[in-house]
């Protein structure tokens, strides 16, 4: 994990990694994203971002607009008739809404979607190749070779159908079928749902290893205790809006997210399970770049951890 | 039995050129889901333009020309119909289609009006003598060029990175769409490939013996689209058997009228439509119609 480590700044208990601005480490900006299907909103004033290098987990539980919030940032909103209505999504300082969906994957964004969607009735290594139709062809064998040392099993397996292969085994094509675009930005979409401990925990590690690499990551899980392992940043999101955000390890700390999203139990609160998790309603600005929001989220931070 | 073979080498190769046709509409299918109607208006309009241009630039260089007219006129269809057309439902646009192709046929068959058009190539009417089967040049030129055509489209299909993106997209377009393939390329290449293979087959359905390309040709490319239902809408493997099929049992038909004549006059032309009908009861999907490999 390539996030500096450091204390945000002061309070008691409140400590957690530096995370710097996006748009001087070539980093994703959301910024006030507001997200319709026709007359439904699914995301509104939802601000988020991910410095260059650096992993941020989404958590939320189903319906909190997760997949919508990929889906804006990777361009395929219009597979299912929704579309950007208000607010700006931004990939080094440029503008990603509004961009058709291959366009975003050759500016190095590249999204693994959920339910793996491996093209079945292809082999392992066409599947690969369709990984790489983005790029241009030299980098597609480089590419190849990190996929294959990240998951030796894929290679064994090239010639197989991919539809045959297992849950976990699907995944990691998933993820490396995406790693053959070269991205700098990788957003998974549940990269752990429906495997196994054992097999989720692999994944897990495999996330931290391609982050290591320089690849910075988007994670939506609801496997809150991975995500928030793995991340540096991690945002609550609640019915379409970011409901609470901050340093992954604060989060983790958090009464609230333990009880909502670590299935720990935790001492009575002010707050019954099942409502609101904040006394503010509204988005949350992202405190990364406001520091009034920084300050108001330290509160709130500080109330439910306290 | 000279009878039965020379019916059956003719019936192959009439069903090869089938084949191309269908392979077409089957690529069309797999690429946007889509159900072209317009198919036999893109034959028609190849089959014209080397009809036109073969007196003044020569056989071969209309023969290119209207490969190229037939692809351009497919992916104009793409590019200013149906990529434009925001409907909801696949069985709208394949309406879209028929209406397109009802509109290009109407002024193809002004344009062509009662004449039968030569298409002015080499072969003209020699047979071949091959033991006790006698021949059309055509029919075995027509056999050898389909062959070769499918071969290297199916080689390509597997192998180049047209292929993948096509059949990644074929699956889950979507998908395709996050792994950087654009979707509207994709659809705009399968239009002008369909559209090119067209051109070939008008060719080979126009020439000895049939007279020539007239107002009629439409109607014999509609023999593809049984070869392809029948193959299998998303498969290229169905539309090559679907095509051999149609073809063969087509002249099979026609050939035994005689000893059929309780069926009726004609019988070889709704045959295929028969075999089509009876095969989709047997097996709802076409003969290979793709199912999922799955894990269970």
């Amino acid at each position: 994990m390539s996030g500096e480590a450091g204390p945000e700044t002061g309070g008691p208990r409140i400590e957690g990694p530096r995370i710097a601005d996006p748009e001087e480490t070539g980093g994703l900006d959301i910024r006030g994203l507001e997200v319709r299907y026709g007359p439904v909103r699914a995301l509104r004033g939802v601000h988020l971002s991910v410095p260059g290098g650096a992993v941020a987990a989404v958590l939320g539980a189903n319906g909190a607009g997760k997949t919508t919030l990929l889906r804006a940032v990777s361009g395929t909103l219009r597979f299912h008739r929704g579309a950007i209505t208000s607010g700006t999504v931004a990939f080094g300082g440029s503008r990603l809404d509004g961009v058709p969906a291959a366009a975003v994957v050759r500016r190095g964004v590249v999204q693994v979607p959920e339910g793996r969607r491996v093209f079945a009735r292809m082999t392992v290594a066409e599947n690969l190749r369709a990984g790489a139709l983005g790029v241009p062809g030299r980098r597609a064998a480089a590419a190849r070779e990190r996929v294959f040392e990240l998951f030796p099993v894929l290679a064994e397996r090239a010639h197989q159908r991919a539809g045959l292969l297992s849950g976990g085994e699907q995944q990691m094509l998933a993820i490396g079928r995406a790693l053959m675009a070269g991205p700098s930005l990788l957003l998974l979409d549940e990269p752990t749902l429906g495997l196994a401990p054992l097999m989720a925990a692999r994944i897990a590690d495999t996330v931290r290893q391609i982050n290591a690499q320089g690849t910075s990551v988007l994670l939506v899980e609801q496997n809150a205790a991975m995500a928030l392992a793995l991340a540096e940043r991690a945002y609550v999101l609640e019915v379409g809006e970011v409901a609470l955000s901050g340093p992954a390890a604060d989060l983790a700390a958090s009464d609230e997210v333990r009880r909502r999203y670590l299935g720990v139990g935790a001492p009575e609160t002010d707050r019954p399970v099942g409502t609101g998790p904040g006394p503010a309603p509204g988005p949350a600005p992202d405190p990364a770049t406001d520091p009034a929001a920084e300050k108001h989220e330290r509160t709130r931070l500080a109330r439910w951890t306290a | 039995m000279a009878v039965f073979l020379e019916l059956l080498v003719n019936g192959i190769s009439v069903g090869a050129v089938y084949a191309l046709i269908a392979l077409g509409f089957v690529v069309i299918f797999k690429a946007t889901e889509v159900v072209n109607f317009t198919h036999a208006s893109l034959l028609l309009a190849g089959g014209y333009v080397i009809a036109r241009l073969h007196p003044l630039i020569g056989f071969w260089a209309a023969l290119a020309a209207g490969i190229a007219a037939a692809a351009l006129v497919g992916a104009l269809v793409e590019f200013l119909i149906l990529r434009r057309a925001h409907v909801g439902s696949r069985g709208v646009l394949a309406i879209v289609t028929i209406g397109v192709d009802i509109l290009l046929t109407t002024e193809l068959t002004r344009q062509i009006g009662t004449e039968v058009l030569a298409l002015g190539d080499p072969w003209g009417d020699r047979v071949l003598h091959l033991g006790p089967v006698t021949i059309a040049e055509t029919r075995v030129v027509a056999l050898a060029v389909a062959a070769a055509l499918i071969v290297a489209f199916l080689l390509a299909f597997k192998f180049t990175g047209w292929g993948v993106a096509m059949r990644a997209t074929a699956e889950d377009a979507e998908t395709a769409a996050l792994m950087g393939v654009r979707l509207g390329r994709v659809s705009l290449s399968a239009w002008a490939v369909a559209g090119a293979l067209a051109a070939v087959a008008a060719l080979f359905l126009c020439v000895f013996p049939t007279p020539g390309l007239d107002r009629g040709t439409a109607a014999a490319a509609m023999k593809a689209f049984p070869a392809a239902i029948l193959g299998g809408l998303d498969s290229t493997t169905g539309a090559l058997a679907g095509g051999l099929i149609v073809g063969v049992t087509e002249t099979l038909m026609s050939g035994y009228q005689s000893e059929l004549a309780f069926l009726g006059r004609g019988i070889g032309d709704a045959a295929p439509f028969l075999v089509m009908i009876v095969i989709l009861l047997l097996r709802p999907s076409g003969l290979f119609g793709t199912k999922e490999p799955a894990r269970v």
